[in-house]
């Protein structure tokens, strides 16, 4: 239950960073908040040679809001944006919320969650609702990586070994859309067993315009409920209308068995809290997201 | 291969050499002896090594003492006065919010935070925050209402005007 010893390096810039990394041979991580790399340290899932801590990288900590897009650097932390979301964002505050515990949070960082690709976690799921995007820079200079092309199996992304993720881009929901967020876990501040997000978009009180709905803790990754989305735009999205593409964006995953949990009802679970994220997105549909 | 911390552990000034993967847990612990802080389950989950850095709670054990290097931490150690009892560890006291104690000081860490961003925190709330914490002796009940006590004890004595 203690890490094995490794290297330790220290960069002042996101350069030395990633000259560190390269270094590294691909068998370097990074460190920022540590809240899953340190448990996987001392469980000894992971023994990298290298680590290499991030913390003290100058202007990484930023919240900007800029034309419809919130970006958030790599060592803010899950608090900090949590307590930004207050006061602007009832989507973001109520997502963080479920996010593991104050004492997590107060360390563990938007971009570190985003990018460890827990698919059970609840921002992956919310990077993906919002089509976001994960920054990206490696020895071959910045990328922009979308959020549908990150996710590839448990705890794997396209992030290169040698790359650092120095940012995550949300964009924002437009201010007449509206919003739903369920999970089902054990505990307060567990993993989920399963997870909703749904984000819903209509123009007065006529047909949803846009629909955007992304399951958490319903296979090998944060996965988007495409039938659903499908099944709404454009239409006036009756009770039916929305327990209908419930159905149909849950029928399309394919959940894991485990202790916690068998796949049939993680299936019929995601069913439920599709329909209830989506009602609740086209209730709020004019408030604020 | 050590490297060398400055770190202040309740308003005082320590220096040591440190393996970069000892945990800010085992360095208090450790090479402070500063054995309050509690160690469970060396993985995040617990919270008994919880403990306020720049005066919010974390995780001891999930932070690694080279990366406490010129920061602030508070441990059980600090909490209470020269003489007596803090009034969150007195309402532990006397509700009997603790049975072998273990979970104990990373509780009182945590709600020493809570406590002052949520003076008249609800049941619920209290429930939110303890999710964080495991109790093995399962005595969360009393826990709460320690923690309840607590925040009317350290409520200002007038009723607020609003």
């Amino acid at each position: 239950m203690k890490p094995a010893p490794f290297e330790y390096a220290v960069p002042a810039t996101v350069d030395e960073a990633v000259g560190a990394l390269a270094g590294g041979g691909g068998d370097a991580k990074v460190l920022a908040g540590g809240q899953s790399l340190v448990p996987m340290l001392a469980l000894r899932l992971a023994r990298p040679t290298l680590l290499v801590d991030v913390n003290r990288i100058a202007g990484l900590d930023a919240i900007r809001e800029a034309s419809g897009m919130l970006e958030i650097g790599a060592l803010v932390r899950q608090r900090a944006l949590e307590r930004w979301a207050v006061s602007r964002s009832p989507l973001f505050a109520e997502v963080l919320r479920h996010v593991a515990h104050p004492p997590i949070r107060n360390r563990g960082t938007v971009v570190g969650n985003v990018v460890h690709a827990d698919p059970a976690s609840e921002l992956p799921a919310l990077l993906l609702c919002l089509e976001g995007v994960v920054v990206a820079r490696g020895p071959r200079g910045e990328r922009m990586i979308p959020a549908d092309r990150f996710y590839r199996a448990p705890l794997t992304t396209a992030l290169g070994a040698d790359e650092l993720a120095t940012a995550v881009r949300f964009t924002l929901p437009p201010i007449e859309a509206g919003w739903g967020f369920a999970e089902v876990s054990r505990r307060h501040g567990d993993f989920a067993l399963v997870g909703a997000v749904a984000v819903l978009t209509r123009a007065g009180g006529g047909p949803v315009t846009r629909a955007r709905l992304a399951f958490f803790g319903a296979g090998g990754t944060p996965v988007r409920g495409l039938a659903a989305e499908q099944a709404l735009e454009g239409r006036e999205a009756s009770a039916a209308q929305l327990a209908e593409a419930g159905r149909a964006a849950a029928a399309a995953l394919s959940p894991d068995d485990d202790i916690h949990a068998t796949a049939a009802y993680r299936r019929r679970v995601a069913a439920t809290l599709a329909e209830r994220t989506l009602a609740a997105a086209l209730a709020r549909c004019g408030g604020c997201a | 291969m050590t490297r060398k911390i400055r770190v202040t552990v309740n308003g005082q000034e320590h220096e040591r050499a440190v393996e970069p993967r000892t945990t800010l847990a085992d360095f208090l612990r450790e090479d402070l002896e500063l054995t309050g802080t509690h160690v469970g389950c060396e993985h995040g989950v617990c919270g008994a090594c919880t403990v306020l850095l720049d005066g919010e709670p974390m995780r001891a054990c999930l932070m690694l003492a080279v990366q406490a290097d010129g920061q602030r931490i508070t441990t059980i150690e600090g909490v209470a006065p020269a003489e007596g009892l803090h009034p969150i560890q007195e309402a532990f006291w006397s509700k009997h919010g603790l049975q072998c104690g273990y979970c104990t000081p990373g509780i009182i860490m945590s709600a020493c935070a809570f406590l002052r961003d949520r003076p008249a925190p609800s049941r619920e709330e209290i429930r939110e925050m303890l999710a964080g914490h495991l109790c093995r002796c399962t005595g969360y009940h009393f826990i709460v209402e320690a923690i309840e006590a607590a925040a009317q004890a350290l409520a200002p004595p007038h009723p607020r005007s609003r």
